[in-house]
């Protein structure tokens, strides 16, 4: 499954990093603007759909291989319940935020709000590589008529 | 900015219809993503600009993406 158009794979590879740093702004900037997590995951993980449908399977998975996307996928949850368990060790519910010692920064900058800004890079980690393994699953699949 | 709204309302309700009648898939994946991209404008004139990324970002963009991957996998027409 490769698109062999020129103009195609141009715009791709114009288009491609200024979507992929999009999608990072919209995670970093989750806490203080629209957006977080789950939406700049989508947008990261739709980049990487767009170079595997545009430069084929085999050069997608050397980008991002299948081991990458399940170590992301497992260690992304994993980071969350982390950082949640953190809250509950230091004497509070299951994701505390600053009655456990996480520092509340300046406000209205990325350094603020206590541990959010890590919990949505952790949501992020989880959705991009969920949408790139949700793909994959779907082209792998024998063709059935 | 009343009659804009009624003009996207008017637009979605088309569309919805147009879903469930038309027999070509790959038209209705179109008509599908068509139909995020307004309901994203009146999420965005409704004053939820966060809901309106995300309906951006999955209705219109990933999910026609993985309904094509499975359309290029079975048929394309309705029988």
């Amino acid at each position: 499954m490769t698109m062999n158009d020129i103009i195609v794979k141009t715009i791709t590879r114009i288009v491609l990093p200024f979507a992929q740093l999009y999608g990072v702004f919209v995670i970093l900037n989750g806490h203080i603007s629209p957006g977080g997590g789950f939406a700049g995951g989508a947008i990261l993980g739709t980049t990487l759909i767009l170079y595997t449908l545009v430069f084929g399977r085999k050069k997608g998975s050397k980008k991002f291989s299948h081991r990458a996307s399940e170590i992301a996928e497992s260690g992304g949850i994993m980071l969350f319940i982390l950082i949640g368990l953190i809250g509950l060790m230091l004497g509070g519910s299951f994701l505390t935020n600053l009655d456990a010692g996480f520092p509340a920064g300046e406000l209205g900058s990325i350094l603020s709000g206590g541990m959010i800004p890590l919990l949505m890079i952790a949501i992020g980690i989880k959705v991009t590589s969920t949408m790139i393994n949700l793909f994959n699953l779907l082209i792998d699949e024998g063709v059935h008529s | 900015m009343v009659v804009l709204n009624v003009i996207i309302v008017v637009f979605l309700i088309v569309c919805a219809v147009a879903i469930g009648k038309i027999k070509d898939l790959i038209g209705a994946v179109i008509l599908f993503s068509a139909y995020s991209l307004m309901m994203s404008v009146l999420w965005l004139i409704l004053n939820t600009p966060d809901v309106a990324i995300t309906e951006a970002s999955i209705g219109a963009g990933v999910t026609s993406i993985l309904f094509f991957a499975v359309i290029s996998k079975t048929r394309r027409h309705e029988s």
